[in-house]
């Protein structure tokens, strides 16, 4: 029974973990409908900055790291929008085969960079421990999820960058009608969707390898939180990652963890039957 | 936003054939395509060597996957991510057959070491050649009839349909290596002798297999050029350019694009039972989420509205990824996405829709 | 228009590029190796994944096979000819792995070929051999219940590693254990042999669990873990998983004293990416650690080092790799020619001091005598020995010789 309860909690926090690599890609797949396959390396890219920040931050590297590898991941991600995804818009599906080739490239290029084998990044002492079957940094990446969610709301729905951003999202053409700068506001999107992926390696960090292969991990589950919760839907995003964190939870508890990922996938198939563009809709009367 | 519309809606590539082409425009077509036949089925067997000749079956191999996914996705803009998953039926189908065959009677080696003690039931059918052939091409042509007539009721599409067949494929993959005494597990099946009474070893062997590779692709490519010229082809491409504005005419989308991809999913059966015998080996590692991508991309890269670039696009593509990697071992994977990457962003038409835009070119300069 | 004329003239040029690159394949035979040789030099074929996931784990291997070549090569190399290595990548993809070894037997004509890591590639590339009756010299510590006439094992056995691995358990008490390991065949395989251990031992499994390979997501399998008790877990989890359920069992509170975990695919290499906080004090079970106390290690060791980096560690795997080379340059010698057949008569027997101590070919199954080494990893990331099998293992991968082995071959 105590094994039950406590399966709650962790698939709070395998929730959480979901959320924080799914986040940034409702900016740019749910916003922009560009599918970027390169989000798992922009992960893998907060995770390296925690490592080399260790040099001079030391065991506190990974808070140190929160800042730097949001900015690190953001400016790869603009460094692709501009020098690439901005000539792919509205072909969303070739952006996809566009980004893979990129991350494959990120990929050998970790190798290269900093080894085939995995390094270590050292978790703050403060983050040993726990209270009941939940360790701190479990619970640091809770709030850490929780965190990004509210600022991302507050951006969205609270500042003009972040209206305009809606307004382009709704309704490019209109947005640009009302003068929008629909380029700007692109740039700006992928510059904090790629930024999220790097907390959320430095996240990872704690929990997990941090290798050439890291973002090939979780690449495919953030785009299953995305697509169950809706396009560019944050409060989709934040129910589908808990959802689906729990269904993992106590699917593994009850059977092991290779079934557990496939009745992950066909929930989200048969979820798809009842709601085809996920838990919430933009509603749109644009003629497809 | 005018961007936008580049790309995704223009057909380019082949146009259906006219009275209003010139005759010479007209046979340039059915000329490419004997001489490719007779290079192909002549002159490719006695110039390449075994290992090259083995190594172009396996490309034409994938060439008939992706002729299949030129179709669904090229023609009907079904983005498909999982035709490793109808690949791996098709594969498995025949893995099984010939594991069977080779064991005699006796329980495959590789249940011995799993601790399988009898023949699971599911195998025993697949002892039969004819039904294991036909299971290749029937199995992942019911999955895909399952599948599409589910999907493609409640209108999933684009980028959803993308993600969704990914995960199938991942799914697909992690139910393989969970089932080893079924399925080899990650190991896959391999180590076969022999093919009806052939020795899959010897060179002659691997000959005959090509020359049937080629062929058959050959003959699914006269099919499929005939489906897309029907009044069903033109149908699929309406319902690609705008799935909403056909159904507004009284056509069911659904039932076209569920019918495609059925289509699409036989081929890569097919495929993949012609690939067993011809590489050896079968394992989840085949159908998996990368190499269904790497299907796509060498669509892509080859010219996804054109069925002709679809093949030419898995032949470059397969070939590419043997060289770069025999020539770099170390670095090869840059070199494959650059090619991607730059294929993807100078040519968004693939090496075909180049060649085209070539040849459009040249005249309009002259006319200026 | 201009714009168009540029994008196809960049295009073209990219593809030029490209297939200048494909182009002087047939000609270039020592493609992608890193050492020039003459007419007269030996070809021998290296294997092993250099892109993909398990990179991490065979580049290390193919390091140490180069090093053997070199300094076999400054010793004057075999049958007076220069080893010339010829590498490819094997990518991680089983199917690579026998495209690439086709290529190396028939196209580049290797002697040998040292390569592979996973069992999954060794059993995609064992046709490849047994057909074309060519050499492969596998590294690796791996299932057993296999002996190809074809392939020469260098690593251990299951009889070298995980039946000693059990012994030591059982000597320290632990009745109660745990199975943790990856979904493939070596996890699954060895399990087996550990239950069967176990049931005429008395000792308990109380439970038994996989994850797919490259799963890091591991708080509920620890969960379990916690719960069920056990004296002791042993783990047979792959490359970067070991590192999420090290990290993630080390933050739920479990501590080696009063859960030791006791690994066989976790060697000094996995140690520095695991992290040494998250697993010291944890036992492993293999045949060689870089401190094991010989003149002949000191001396790869320290070979090792010169070549790749002060900061590089050697392992099991890689002292295996290593080894392979010498065994078949030595039996290459005894036999006075390359030929596969003339190879495999003169290697039955051969006895060689190697890092890890003496290894002999047993000439029956082509495995090795090696023996078995328990150690514990130290707060420095290198490993303890605590217990050794005295003398070297007779290689027994049908277990034929233990009774309660019956039941599994």
């Amino acid at each position: 029974m105590e094994a039950i309860v406590n399966q709650l909690p962790i698939g709070l926090s395998i929730g959480a973990v979901l959320l924080l690599i799914a986040l940034g890609l409702t900016f740019t797949f749910g916003q922009m409908g560009v599918i970027n396959m390169a989000h798992g390396e922009f992960i893998m890219a907060g995770a390296y900055t925690a490592y080399l920040l260790q040099d001079w931050a030391g065991r506190q590297a990974v808070i140190v790291a929160l800042p730097v590898a949001f900015g690190v991941a953001g400016l790869m991600g603009l460094v692709l929008e501009r020098a690439a995804i901005r000539h792919f818009y509205g072909r969303p599906l070739d952006t996809l085969l566009l980004t893979w080739g990129v991350s494959l490239v990120l990929q050998q290029a970790a190798r290269d960079l900093f080894g085939a084998p995995n390094v270590q990044v050292q978790a703050p002492s403060w983050l040993q421990g726990g209270i009941g079957i939940l360790p701190y940094n479990r619970l640091f990446i809770m709030a850490l999820a929780i965190g990004s969610v509210v600022a991302v709301w507050a951006y969205m729905s609270r500042t003009s960058q972040g209206r305009r951003m809606r307004a382009v999202m709704q309704n490019r053409q209109l947005a640009a009608v009302m003068g929008i700068n629909t380029g700007r506001v692109d740039q700006r999107t992928f510059f904090i969707g790629s930024g999220l992926a790097g907390i959320a390696g430095v996240a990872l960090t704690l929990i997990g390898p941090v290798g050439p292969a890291l973002g090939t991990y979780y690449i495919v589950d953030a785009f299953l939180v995305v697509v169950a919760g809706g396009l560019g839907q944050l409060r989709g995003a934040v129910i589908a990652a808990v959802a689906l964190g729990l269904l993992n939870s106590y699917a593994e508890f009850w059977t092991n963890a290779s079934l557990a990922k496939v009745i992950v996938f066909v929930a989200i198939i048969a979820f798809l039957q009842v709601r085809p563009q996920g838990l919430f809709v933009l509603r749109s009367r644009a003629l497809t | 936003m005018t961007a936008t519309v580049r790309g995704e809606r223009d057909t380019v590539g082949l146009a259906p054939p006219g009275p209003g082409r010139p005759w010479h425009a007209r046979l340039l077509g059915p000329a490419a395509f004997t001489a490719i036949a007779v290079l192909a089925l002549v002159v490719a067997p006695l110039a390449l060597e075994p290992f090259r000749l083995g190594l172009l079956a396996k490309y034409l191999c994938y060439a008939i996957v992706a002729l299949g996914i030129g179709l669904a996705w090229g023609q009907g803009g079904m983005l498909t991510l999982g035709q490793g998953v109808f690949f791996g039926l098709g594969g498995y189908a025949m893995g099984m057959y010939l594991k069977l065959h080779d064991a005699g009677g006796h329980l495959p080696d590789f249940m011995v070491w799993s601790g399988v003690e009898k023949l699971p039931p599911l195998w025993v059918p697949f002892g039969n050649p004819v039904f294991a052939i036909a299971f290749a091409v029937a199995g992942p042509v019911l999955l895909a009839l399952l599948l599409g007539t589910l999907v493609f009721r409640q209108r999933v599409r684009g980028a959803y349909f993308a993600i969704l067949t990914q995960a199938l494929a991942a799914a697909t993959v992690i139910l393989l290596v969970g089932q080893q005494g079924l399925t080899g597990g990650t190991n896959g099946l391999t180590n076969f002798f022999d093919l009806f009474g052939q020795d899959l070893a010897a060179d002659e062997t691997q000959r005959g297999l090509y020359l049937v590779v080629a062929a058959v692709l050959g003959l699914l490519y006269l099919v499929a050029r005939q489906l897309v010229r029907s009044r069903f082809g033109r149908l699929l491409v309406a319902i690609r350019d705008g799935e909403d504005r056909v159904r507004f005419l009284g056509y069911d989308p659904a039932t076209v694009k569920t019918v495609t991809f059925a289509v699409s999913a036989g081929m890569a059966g097919l495929a993949g039972a012609l690939f067993v015998p011809v590489v050896g080996i079968i394992s989840p590692a085949l159908l998996g989420v990368v190499p269904s991508l790497e299907l796509v991309v060498a669509v892509a890269v080859g010219g996804r509205f054109s069925l002709a670039g679809a093949v030419l696009g898995a032949v470059v593509m397969g070939y590419a990824k043997t060289s770069f990697s025999e020539q770099f071992a170390d670095g090869w994977l840059y070199l494959q996405g650059a090619l991607f990457i730059l294929v993807m962003t100078l040519a968004p038409k693939g090496l075909l829709g180049l060649a085209a835009r070539a040849r459009d070119l040249l005249p309009s300069r002259r006319r200026a | 228009m201009r714009n168009s004329a540029w994008r196809i003239g960049a295009a073209v040029a990219l593809l030029a590029t490209g297939l200048a690159a494909c182009g002087g394949q047939s000609s270039t035979s020592s493609s992608g190796g890193t050492a020039a040789g003459g007419d007269s030099g030996i070809k021998v074929g290296i294997l092993h994944s250099l892109s993909g996931t398990m990179a991490i784990s065979e580049v290390t291997v193919r390091d140490a096979e180069l090093l053997a070549i070199e300094e076999i090569n400054a010793a004057g190399g075999v049958l007076g000819k220069k080893l010339v290595p010829v590498v490819e990548d094997g990518a991680s993809d089983w199917p690579t792995f026998a495209e690439k070894a086709t290529k190396l037997i028939a196209q580049d004509k290797v002697a040998t070929v040292f390569g592979g890591w996973t069992s999954a590639s060794r059993k995609a590339m064992l046709p490849v051999f047994e057909k074309r009756k060519a050499l492969l010299w596998y590294p690796v510590q791996y299932e057993g219940l296999e002996s190809s006439p074809y392939i020469f094992y260098t690593g251990a056995t299951t009889n070298q590693q995980i039946v000693p691995g059990l012994d030591y358990l059982k000597e320290k008490g632990k009745k109660k254990i745990f199975l943790v390991g990856s979904d493939y065949v070596f996890p699954r395989t060895a399990n087996k042999i550990i239950k069967a251990y176990a049931a005429a031992n008395g000792m308990q499994v109380l439970g038994e669990e996989y994850t797919p390979l490259g799963h890091t997501e591991y708080s509920t399998l620890v969960n379990k873990v916690v719960q069920a008790k056990p004296d002791a877990v042993f783990n047979t989890l792959n490359g970067d998983s070991n590192v999420a359920f090290f990290k993630q069992l080390k933050s739920a509170g479990v501590t080696a004293e009063a859960m030791p975990v006791m690994s066989v695919s976790v060697a000094e290499e996995e140690v520095k990416g695991i992290g040494v906080d998250n697993i010291a004090g944890h036992l492993v079970a293999w045949n060689y650690y870089q401190t094991t106390e010989n003149p002949a290690n000191t001396k790869f060791v320290e070979a090792f080092k010169a070549k790749y980096g002060a900061d590089r560690v050697t392992s099991d795997p890689m002292e295996a790799g290593y080894n392979a080379v010498y065994l078949w340059a030595e039996a290459a010698k005894k036999a006075g020619s390359t030929d596969v057949e003339a190879v495999k008569k003169a290697a039955g027997g051969i006895s060689l001091d190697r890092p890890e101590g003496k290894v002999t070919i047993d000439g029956e199954n082509q495995h090795m005598y090696k023996t078995a080494r328990i150690g514990v990893i130290e707060p420095d990331g290198q490993i303890k020995e605590v217990w050794n099998s005295g003398s070297p293992i007779k290689p027994d991968p049908y277990l034929k010789t233990y009774p309660w082995a019956g039941g599994l071959a």
